[in-house]
């Protein structure tokens, strides 16, 4: 039987902020176990937090970025739970006033994804297993997160992946935080159920935790459709549970229940003080946010022209979006300065990494002089490509690899006497091709890039010869 | 008379007595006596002479602050970097924590003079000191009464001078309930207005640190060194006292509006009545203008009280798990197996009850009809007393219903106990400040504290009320005979 997939993604993103959520310890992952951490993060008796503010500052940025509505009055609440990586035996999230509420991401297809709420919380430590003991690394406690709740407004694996994707994006683009995936600083629960088309109630769900990669949402999605939807039609009823993907064998399988309740007992933390936002503060958040990729993309194809997988690989990653436009306000042109990214500077990166990085070796403006050559076709765009490599492995500017005198070789009037030369050299060549052996044309162009080594504008040669030879 | 801080501060810069000299009066007076009061449970006297030799050493430098050299005591739950800092729980056994309360680091920089840490109920826990790990503290006034608690081996610690002054921590009265049973002045500033980072939670929202002295002056000068905001708590309030509250002690009580408000009186032990009674009349009798107000939230304040320290200790004693310090059982086969273990055997019988107490109030499905009703509660409290101090400048009630317990006195339940704490609670529940200054004895000679309760940041007016009640009234219970004698 065909079902609709219902899902929603819970998405935990680490925050880039130098230091921790409610101490002065630093956020950088790996070190040495326990060495990023002080009486407040390991939760010492008598201790207290202090929220840091500029968690409270990037979560709005999220918040805006995902067009939700920011909480101007909201509190910390005490989430009481007991595991031995969460030193406190009880996490500091918010459980009622979220700083964030009632957002979207709009999907390529113009659908619209809910953002339910985003609120803000303490990481929690690691435990580490070996030879039969169990460690406990304090370093991640106390990582600020935010937690970005969608609505069930997904219905496919497609969808889920998109989504995923463009959070990721947008997280990035805004700059509070790396979102990687595979390091943990990007970390999604998918939340599944089925029913039969047109059924307005939900069905069962599952959820299944920490998956750690784009692709490895959109298996899972389809992977625990396929679980249910086979429990379904063996007229079974799905169990709410807690799941697990397994990459290995693409597999969605129970997870051994490690929560003896599910009560939290959340309530206020007395410790922090409830906090109000000004107004004016958001409004100076919200100007302070970059235009983000999919405004970027609709205006690379609409108002600049591009293509849009050009448009879409060049808006993708901030710095090089900004590298481009940094081009195009030097002068280049829309067409030559995306088409030298795309096929010049990002054939020398292999990774998304890299190209998130863009650790270019030279300016846009030294791109834009390079460029505006090829655009005034004083170089034709093999040479272009070829001197950008040059200078993308030396750091050098153009004039290191095109001197001038090369260039006045290729100016029209240089060109227009070298079209002479070449008609004057070439008298039989000349009578042929008025006799309308047209082909003859080439010994002309022979000569003429013989003497130019190569850099003179064909077409423009090719219209001056007709013109100086006549009918 | 005892010497006050002051005169002890006078004593040393004329070089009368040296820190050393007074240091080794006060932990002779201890071994002495304290076998038998148990006030303190960890004794620090190595440290205690070193740091005496360096306030001398800072006296003959001149310019020392005012509490260079005072030998003096911390309640057990204040954190001493590199000292056993245990709640008298076995929890905690053997906790040293690696960071200093702010309020020591303020009294260490004083060149202040710690001889131990005090006796307490269990996690502040209890008004008798009696759920203590380390056993009960003694009334040094007589031997077969409890000192009251939490504070209760800080207020012992001062009556019997084997301190100049101590510092003790207030959640429901813990400050001012020992100090009235055991005669000593005992001072809970406002909430925020004394750090509490380095305080061993019990009900975050209510606990506050504070002096216990044995003079109103003392009291002052403690509060003056310790008070101020401090970026490590984020409820505490920079609050603009001026250079120091020592002075506001000359005023009279001329033109002063007290209020009394007949909740605080019913039922009250009447010999405890007639002694307040008493000591209004006086203030009266000296130009204080008495106003008679209703406080009527106040009888729901008891309930409200064990509903939220309990809520907020049910989630800030989670910690104590075995993993990280303290105590962790012996045997166990799995992290699970351990922490329960761990927490069945290193906490005691009340603490247990609060912990239960204050899950069962924050449930799902109780949440609403206790914790966030008790929270509604307090706001109308808070708007109660917000309302009286338009019209008064001070309250004057009992300190506590009774006077010291009988020691092991098991009472009729949990609950009678409770009760003791119906005058004192009020006050943590609004954040407002008060003291308690010893107002005479009962017929068995036990002694009774009378409250003066103040606006918020207010501690000025209630200093001056109580030093004045405290010089006009003269000698209300004998002295203490014994201690350093100094």
């Amino acid at each position: 039987m065909n079902y609709e997939i219902v899902c929603g993604i819970e998405t935990h993103i680490e925050l880039a902020t130098k230091t921790k959520i409610f101490c002065g310890c630093t956020t950088e992952f790996g070190g040495e176990p326990n060495t990023h951490c002080c009486p407040v993060c390991t939760g010492q008796p008598g201790t207290l937090p202090i929220l840091n503010q500029k968690v409270v500052e990037y979560a709005i940025k999220a918040g805006l970025a995902l067009n939700c509505k920011i909480n101007t009055k909201s509190h910390m609440d005490r989430k009481n739970y007991v595991y031995p990586d969460l030193p406190k035996a009880y996490q500091i999230s918010q459980y009622d006033e979220p700083l964030c509420e009632k957002g979207y991401i709009e999907l390529d297809s113009g659908k619209r994804i809910g953002i339910t709420r985003i609120h803000i919380e303490e990481d929690a430590g690691k435990l580490v297993h070996e030879n039969g003991y169990t460690y406990i690394d304090y370093n991640r406690g106390g990582v600020p997160l935010i937690e970005i709740v969608s609505e069930p407004d997904i219905s496919s694996a497609e969808e889920a992946r998109e989504y995923a994707e463009k959070l990721q994006l947008t997280m990035r683009y805004i700059g509070i935080s790396d979102c990687k995936m595979q390091e943990g600083s990007m970390r999604c629960d998918v939340n599944l159920s089925l029913r039969k088309p047109g059924d307005p109630n939900f069905g069962v769900r599952t959820e299944i935790k920490n998956i750690n990669s784009l692709s490895f949402i959109q298996k899972a999605v389809i992977a625990e459709a396929e679980r249910q939807a086979d429990i379904l039609d063996a007229g079974g009823t799905v169990v709410q549970q807690t799941m697990r993907y397994d990459e290995a064998t693409n597999s969605v399988t129970p997870m051994r229940d490690k929560e003896n309740s599910d009560d939290y007992r959340y309530f206020p933390d007395p410790d922090i003080l409830r906090f109000c936002i000004d107004e004016a503060k958001v409004e100076e958040i919200r100007a302070s946010l970059p235009e983000l990729p999919f405004a970027k993309l609709r205006r690379y194809v609409n108002d600049l022209g591009l293509p849009e997988a050009t448009a879409k690989q060049i808006s993708r990653y901030r710095k090089v979006a900004e590298f481009f436009e940094g081009a195009l306000a030097e002068g280049a042109s829309v067409k030559n300065a995306a088409n030298l990214i795309v096929g010049t500077i990002f054939s020398n990166m292999d990774t998304e990494e890299e190209k998130e990085l863009f650790a270019v070796r030279i300016s846009a403006a030294q791109f834009a002089a390079l460029v505006k050559l090829a655009d005034e076709k004083k170089i034709n765009i093999g040479v272009a490509q070829s001197t950008l490599q040059k200078m993308l492995e030396s750091g050098k500017p153009v004039e290191e690899f095109i001197k001038p005198e090369d260039l006045v070789g290729i100016s029209d009037e240089v060109l227009e006497n070298l079209c002479r030369e070449a008609i004057e050299a070439n008298p039989r060549a000349v009578d042929d091709v008025r006799n309308g052996k047209d082909k003859a044309i080439n010994v002309m162009f022979g000569y003429i890039m013989k003497k130019t080594g190569g850099k003179a504008d064909i077409r423009k040669a090719e219209a001056l010869l007709r013109k100086l030879i006549g009918p | 008379m005892r010497a006050g801080i002051s005169e002890l501060a006078i004593k040393l810069r004329n070089r009368e007595i040296s820190a050393v000299e007074l240091t080794k009066a006060y932990i002779d007076a201890i071994e002495k006596l304290n076998p038998t009061l148990n006030a303190y449970v960890h004794l620090t006297f190595d440290i205690a002479l070193k740091a005496a030799e360096q306030a001398d050493q800072m006296l003959k430098e001149g310019d020392a602050p005012p509490l260079c050299g005072i030998p003096m005591a911390l309640k057990d739950n204040i954190c001493t970097d590199g000292l056993p800092t245990t709640c008298c729980s076995r929890i905690l056994t053997g906790f040293k924590p690696y960071y200093d309360a702010t309020v020591w680091e303020k009294l260490k920089k004083q060149g202040a003079v710690l001889l131990g840490k005090t006796n307490m109920d269990e996690f502040a826990m209890g008004s008798t000191s009696e759920t203590s790990c380390y056993g009960a503290p003694l009334n040094p006034r007589n031997t077969n009464y409890v000192t009251g608690g939490s504070s209760g081996g800080s207020a012992a610690a001062v009556c019997a001078n084997l301190a100049v002054y101590s510092l003790g921590s207030d959640t429901g009265g813990s400050i001012r309930q020992p100090a009235s049973f055991c005669g000593v002045v005992g001072l809970k500033p406002t909430y925020g207005a004394v750090s509490r980072y380095g305080l061993i939670a019990y009900g975050s929202s209510l606990d506050q640190i504070g002096p216990l002295t044995n003079s109103v002056k003392d009291a002052a000068i403690v509060f003056d060194a310790v008070r101020g905001g401090d970026k490590r708590d984020q409820t505490s309030v920079d609050y603009d006292y001026g250079p120091s509250l020592t002075q506001c002690l000359e005023q009279d009580v001329k033109g002063l509006r007290i209020g009394v408000a007949e909740e605080f009186f019913e039922g009250i032990n009447p010999e405890i009545k007639s002694k307040i009674e008493e000591a209004i009349a006086l203030l009266e009798k000296n130009g204080a203008k008495i106003e008679h107000i209703r406080l009527p939230a106040l009888k729901l304040a008891l309930p409200v009280y064990y509903i939220i320290a309990c809520a907020e200790a049910s989630s800030n004693l989670g910690r104590y798990d075995g993993i990280r310090y303290g105590y962790r059982t012996a045997s166990y086969t799995s992290i699970e197996e351990m922490i329960v273990k761990t927490r069945s055997e290193g906490f005691g019988d009340e603490v247990k009850r609060r912990i239960m107490l204050g899950t069962y109030v924050l449930s799902s499905g109780y949440y609403d009809a206790y914790y966030k009703k008790a929270c509604l509660i307090r706001e109308e409290i808070n708007r109660e007393f917000d309302a009286v101090f338009e019209t008064c400048d001070v309250l004057v009630a009992p300190t506590a219903p009774n006077t010291a317990f009988p020691l092991n006195y098991k009472g009729a339940s949990p609950v009678e106990i409770y009760l003791s704490d119906i005058c004192t609670v009020p006050v943590n529940i609004a954040g407002v400040p008060a003291i308690s200054v010893p107002c005479g004895v009962d017929a068995k000679g036990l002694p009774i504290g009378m409250q003066i309760i103040g606006k918020k940041f207010d501690e000025a007016t209630v200093l001056q009320v109580a030093h004045f009640y405290e010089q006009s009234a003269g000698e209300v219970i004998g002295a203490y005979e014994g201690g350093a004698g100094i």
